[in-house]
């Protein structure tokens, strides 16, 4: 319990960071330390392969291309602009408070007794997920494997100069 | 096993993704809101895992092996889709930057008529 209260005060804290910083490489880094500590809530779940997965995928491949755009548009210097204090500012936090206050007051209640973990331990071993995932969900993943190439050629015609 | 319950990761989830909701509305630069729209799919992958470890299955499916898996299959299938979105997004900002010399969110209303 004290580990996951940790673990998720320093997600929450790193969120808020990379709101609040007007530096997008610190904005970066705060989602850094966000997704290595929901990894290892992950683990806590006992999804052991998809927490390995959020640290390989996320914060190694995902992140490299955020911190790589960043350096190829030189937004790191000190020349980024000061983000404005407007109206909009005000609204949007109201929407996030409004939207928080919403959901946690029709939610909660129907779950404050679900306290006991119904799944078996294993069920995010790599066998069991590689099970299912090759038989009962092979049809998703090869759609999924067709949009992820889709994802290569789009960028790559993006980033020619001419076509 | 921890004496957590389902309503902690709940509000966790809900925490990070009306964070990453103000970041959306809040920011002006696109690479930063790319970032919080990263956090609200991460949020939502928290909850869609504490479902699925804490809530029961129905009796009819509770021998087979993929009714406690959907959950995890949905995260799978969320991370493979962010990623593609990312790639694409970031191509297009690049593309943008080219053609104009600037990321202002402000400043993009070429379709705004």
């Amino acid at each position: 319990m004290t580990v996951f209260m940790v673990l998720s005060t320093i997600a929450i804290l790193a969120a808020l960071g990379v709101v609040l910083f007007s530096s997008p490489v610190r904005s970066a880094l705060c989602l850094v330390f966000n997704f290595f500590t929901l990894a290892f809530i992950y683990f806590g779940l006992k999804t052991e392969l998809l927490g390995i997965t959020q640290i390989v995928v996320y914060t190694g491949a995902i992140m490299v291309l955020f911190l790589f755009v960043i350096m190829l548009l030189n937004l790191g210097g000190p020349q980024t602009w000061k983000e404005r204090f407007e109206f909009r500012t005000v609204l949007g936090f109201g929407f996030g408070f409004a939207l928080a206050a919403v959901i946690a007051s029709q939610v909660f209640a129907n779950f404050q007794y679900f306290d006991k973990p119904q799944a078996p331990d294993s069920f995010g071993s790599p066998q069991a997920l590689g099970r299912v995932l090759f038989t009962h969900y092979v049809w998703p993943f090869e759609v999924a494997s067709i949009l992820l190439l889709i994802g290569i050629v789009g960028s790559i015609m993006l980033a020619k100069r001419k076509l | 096993m921890t004496g957590n319950n389902l309503a902690d990761y709940l509000t966790l989830g809900l925490i990070m993704f009306s964070i990453g909701a103000v970041g959306v509305i809040v920011r002006r630069n696109p690479i930063v809101i790319f970032m919080c729209i990263e956090l609200m799919l991460n949020a939502v992958n928290l909850t869609f895992l504490a479902f699925a470890r804490f809530t029961p299955t129905s009796a009819a499916l509770a021998d087979r092996a993929e009714s406690f898996m959907s959950g995890q299959m949905m995260v799978v299938f969320v991370m493979a889709v962010a990623a593609a979105e990312v790639a694409v997004g970031l191509g297009i900002i690049m593309a943008i930057y080219r053609l104009r010399n600037e990321i202002d969110i402000d400043e993009m209303n070429l379709l705004k008529g």
